[in-house]
């Protein structure tokens, strides 16, 4: 029987320590083996090839978050003659802060837990986590997306005491479909079969979960060419007494789920680490939701009967975060050779460190042990007892007899002396071009067929987004089925009309602009999808999720820094707090010439409100000819970053930003106006602008609308500007005559015009004061948005 | 009370909302695995109404609801085989369809004359379809509009017949219960006929209508407010289509 190998780091140099980390693949610094060596030194022996696993595993990037840990040397350069610096505690205080300023009684849980956990009423919870999976699916695009997504689930199993899964999100970012091959570098996938394949990775898994996938993005740029990136995001309902979980001493550890095997070693060291080729595909892991959905059928019943005190998932680091973390605060013995195994002949501390996937670890009073087992053998999942919960503070880790690994949880766990980093900002110069001489028609329809906006429809429609029977607005509605909502809003509780409303926010082509604006934007977006169905913008939580390039350049740090700042500064202005979010640094490539490709900094903000009311919900697709057509929020020459740029191929202008104090009065208007049922219909203005947001409302309508630009609240009187311009902050609303006084006396004194009808041709036709700018046939609009992403 | 039990197993992920519609139409429910029937705890014969709900069941591994088939054909046919003799109604939703026609229990008895085989497409798809309700034996479709709507979800979904003969003998003998249309009533290609069966048929029932199978969520369809296009309209009754469905199927019981 194998047992563990002793490592000799005692007597070692730095060179031969810095040799020993890189050979094991334990993406450790020479600090941290520094620290490792004294620890050893003080207990007289050498360390256990098990031992070291556990420590690179627990202070790895992945499950340490040193970046967002470590204090930052600030300098920004806006003004050349005058750098301002600064020292930040840390990214994630920043973010911290934000939530504590904002500061909401309905937060139950912030940070601490698996999922970020908000009250839903008297009795229930709703957590929210959002995770990506980019290198996995970089390297094996189906089953990296697939155990994405399976891993994210777990994140909720395991929040509190365990939560339901209601709803899974996801967010993907390759690059563009029609890219040539040529362009390809050695051992790169086209981004065609990355697309096809992280779709069927993740629809494969949250289909058969039987949970709903219903809400999330596709964004397309030749940024990602390299790496791809795949967010998954889980939401789940709670009885509010399982919030609280707390190991007991003399609890058992118990292991339940899927075996382990050898995959998805060093997945933790690993993803935060370079792709480049020859990555051995063995640190991917392999996924089987039918495992995973029993595990969630026997769990729901065992947490109901509070057959178990705390109950962690089993993801990054596998046995050893998981258990690790369970007994950090008290200490535990583990037996490894009791861990059911795929196959025999793994070594001690490949079963610790596995990331098999489908396995969760509860701590488990002795005397509830029995009515756990017969609920687990009548679903049919598999159980392991492999240790007991003690006070020792140590971690104890036997294999048959042999003592593989002891380690003093204090020590592994405390907060380590980290590095000051130092990050570099310097604002991009640029100037805001207008191009001249457009056709407007011709443009309008390439932007509707832009990948980027175009209907995601044929992807959409291979998630099971109405699982559950809890899906009140899909992503899918109007005539046909072929108009996109905003948001998803669901009625978590059979015969209950309380629901939540869920979006997200994203836009990495502002962020290479300004990721401090790209932060602001983020949020209005996210904010401005949940209010156009209908969600309260002041029971909004938010989430963050930064997906960076090479973060040792101080520029890449820089650029986050700025975005984090963002991130605090909005988040306080629009009152809403950050419950959760994950950082996924290192997203970047070294060529075989040894080049550095860093993706664009990407900024995912996930949205998630409560509202009293679901049957209150609206969607965007016009209702009736001869409604008035309303704009909210000013329109101002901002096409930086916009999808109309791009187009065009031009670079730098003005980039949005976003208006926090007159975007959060015209969003709790807005929120009254709809709830009083003043509102038919109502969609945001984002990629594309009032000029896409339009033609959208009309593809799923079968009417059409007349407007005239002239009425826009604006700053500019430039046409391209006043269709194209992606201004923060504004609605397209449709208001039946009857309710006209109503509804403008609510925003007195904000910016809101009518601009035009509904009418009962389908078409749009645009004029500014005496000339038509724009008459295009519906049907044509239809295809063109409805036709540009084949499958 | 009209006593429903659904069976499931590992994969299914129906059976909640499955539960729901069988309680808002007025019936007592369990939810049952079928380790419990095959263990001998739960009798299927202390029941008036057996459901097999959607889901994947075991993965689909070897076919959609193949093992559940099998499973249910080895250890538990008896009980099923006095359940039909009885009279009492079976019903399969989606991968529940999908095990009764691989059970041989659809459209005819012990007889293998069916399959349901991957969409046309290729993919998975989850839309809203149009449906004509057919004159059949079936007293679970009475007193409903001509066309009905209710969402399908599945992979593996296109009916097929062993011959064609057999398409003409489940007509004559009214065993086709829905057929997937256009908004006018009319069978047409894809999107409305989302999976490529033949004949756009989307549920089928045993000779005597009892026993039922079909491919579309009746359950998904339970209240109005779950149609995919409920802003748009102007009715303001609480229930759809599917809640008729299992009111039709608890009255016949009662």
């Amino acid at each position: 029987m194998a047992k563990a190998n002793i490592i000799e780091i005692l007597n070692a140099t730095d060179a031969e320590l810095i040799e020993i980390s890189k050979k094991g693949l334990l993406s450790l610094t020479l600090d941290e083996m520094k620290r490792i060596q004294k620890y050893f030194l003080s207990a007289g022996r050498n360390p256990t090839d098990l031992e070291l696993e556990m420590i690179a595993q627990t202070w790895s990037e992945h499950c340490f978050h040193k970046t967002f840990k470590s204090r930052i040397q600030f300098t920004e350069i806006i003004d050349s003659n005058s750098p301002v610096m600064e020292e930040i505690p840390s990214l994630f205080s920043l973010i911290k802060q934000a939530t504590e300023k904002v500061r909401k009684n309905w937060c139950i849980s912030v940070f601490k837990d698996n999922a970020g956990i908000i009250q839903f009423d008297e009795d229930y919870c709703i957590c929210f986590k959002v995770e990506t999976h980019n290198h996995p699916s970089a390297l094996e695009p189906y089953g990296g997306a697939g155990t994405g997504i399976g891993g994210v689930i777990r994140d909720v199993l395991g929040a509190g005491l365990g939560a339901k899964p209601i709803l899974n999100t996801d967010v993907f970012c390759f690059a563009p479909l029609d890219t040539r091959h040529e362009e390809l570098q050695e051992g790169i996938f086209h981004p065609r079969r990355l697309f096809k394949a992280v779709v069927s990775g993740v629809r494969d898994y949250g289909n058969r979960m039987g949970i709903p996938t219903a809400n999330g993005a596709i964004l397309f740029d030749p940024g990602y060419l390299y790496n791809i990136l795949v967010y998954c995001g889980t939401v789940g309902i709670m009885p509010r007494w399982a919030v609280n979980k707390k190991v007991k001493p003399g609890d058992l550890v118990v292991v339940i789920g899927g075996r382990t095997g050898r995959d998805g070693i060093h997945g933790a060291t690993f993803s935060s680490a370079s792709l480049e080729k020859d990555i051995p595909t063995s640190v991917v892991q392999i996924g089987n939701p039918i495992v995973e959905k029993k595990v969630l059928d026997a769990l729901m019943t065992a947490r109901d009967e509070k057959l178990y005190s705390a109950i962690t998932d089993c993801g990054a680091g596998g046995l050893s975060s998981a258990v690790g973390e369970l007994a950090q605060h008290c200490g535990a013995v583990v037996h490894l050779d009791k861990v059911p195994l795929k196959y025999q002949d793994l070594k001690p501390w490949e079963i610790w460190v596995s990331e098999s996937q489908e396995r969760m670890v509860l701590s488990v009073p002795p005397e509830k042990f029995n009515r756990l087992k017969e609920i687990l053998e009548s679903e049919n999942v598999e159980y392991a007892c492999i240790g007991k919960f003690n006070s020792t503070g140590k971690i104890k880790i036997f294999h048959e007899k042999d003592i593989v690994g002891e380690l003093d949880l204090k020590w592994l766990f405390q907060k380590s002396e980290l590095p000051v980093l130092k990050a570099l900002y310097e604002k991009r110069e640029t100037v805001n071009i207008i191009p001249e001489n457009i056709n407007l028609e011709e443009t309008l329809l390439q932007l509707l067929s832009d990948s980027n906006i175009a209907s995601k429809e044929i992807v959409v429609r291979q998630y099971d987004h109405e699982v559950q029977g809890h899906t009140i607005i899909k992503p899918f509605g109007g005539i046909d089925g072929c108009s996109a909502s905003d948001a998803v809003v669901l009625a978590p509780i059979y015969g209950n009309d309380r629901g939540i409303v869920v979006s997200c926010g994203i836009n990495p082509w502002y962020g290479m602009l300004d990721p401090y604006l790209m932060a602001g934007n983020c949020i209005d977006e996210a904010l401005r999808n949940i209010v156009a169905c209908g969600g309260n913008p002041d029971r909004t939580a938010i989430l963050d999720n930064f997906c960076w390039g090479k973060i040792d350049d101080p520029f890449e740090l820089g650029k986050l820094t700025r975005c984090v700042k963002g991130c605090h500064d909005y988040a306080i202005q629009y009152k809403v707090p950050f419950i959760s979010g994950k950082d996924s640094l290192n997203n970047y490539f070294t060529k075989v010439d040894g080049s550095v490709v860093s993706i664009p900094g990407t900024l995912l903000i996930s949205a998630i409100s409560v509202i009293d009311d679901v049957r209150k919900s609206i969607t965007s697709d016009f209702k009736e000819a001869s409604n008035l057509i309303y704009i909210l929020g000013e329109t101002s020459n901002e096409l930086g970053g916009s999808r109309f740029f791009n187009v065009f191929n031009l670079e730098g202008g003005r980039c949005p930003a976003p208006h926090p104090e007159i975007s959060l009065m015209i969003m709790r208007k807005l929120y009254r106006a709809i709830k009083n049922n003043l509102v038919m219909a109502c969609h945001d203005c984002s990629e594309g602008g009032v000029a896409i947001a339009i033609a959208e409302m009309i593809i799923g309508s079968g009417y059409g609308a007349e407007i005239y630009l002239e009425q826009m609240p604006a700053t500019t009187a430039e046409p391209v500007s006043l269709l194209f311009s992606e201004s923060q902050g504004r609605f397209i609303v449709e208001v039946d005559e009857s309710c006209v006084e109503k509804f403008e006396k609510l925003f007195k004194g904000l910016p809101c015009k009518q601009i035009g009808r509904v009418i009962p041709d389908f078409r749009l036709k645009v004029n500014d004061r005496d000339k038509t700018l724009l008459d295009v046939n519906g049907e044509l609009l239809k295809q063109k948005w409805c036709g540009a992403i084949s499958w | 009370m009209v006593k429903v039990i659904i069976l499931r197993t590992g994969g299914t992920n129906c059976d909640l909302e499955t539960e729901w519609a069988c309680q808002v139409a007025g019936a007592s429910t369990s939810r049952i695995h079928i380790s419990q029937i095959t263990t001998g705890r739960v009798k299927i014969l202390d029941f008036d109404i057996l459901i097999i709900p959607g889901g994947f069941s075991y993965g689909d591994d070897l076919g959609a609801g193949k093992v559940l088939a099998n499973e249910i054909m080895l250890k538990c046919w008896e009980q099923i085989e006095k359940f039909r003799e009885k009279q009492r109604p079976i019903i399969g939703i989606c991968n529940g369809f999908q095990v009764l026609v691989k059970a041989k229990m659809l459209p005819f008895w012990g007889k293998h004359t069916a399959s349901l085989v991957w969409n046309e497409s290729g993919r998975f798809e989850d839309r809203w379809v149009n449906l004509r309700v057919e004159k059949s034996t079936s007293p679970f479709f009475n007193n409903m509009p001509e066309i009905i709507r209710f969402p399908v979800a599945h992979a593996e979904g296109k009916f097929v017949l062993k011959s064609h003969s057999l398409l003409k003998k489940i007509e004559k003998n009214q065993q086709v219960i829905l057929r997937y249309v256009n908004p006018s009533g009319e069978t047409q290609g894809y999107p409305y006929n989302p999976n490529g069966s033949i004949a756009g048929i989307a549920g089928v029932c045993d000779e005597k209508g009892l026993v039922i199978g079909m491919m579309p969520h009746p359950e998904r369809a339970l209240l109005r407010i779950h149609l995919p296009d409920w802003t748009r309209l102007k009715g303001q009754e609480e229930f759809s289509y599917g809640y008729r469905f299992f009111k039709n199927v608890i009255e016949y019981c009662s």
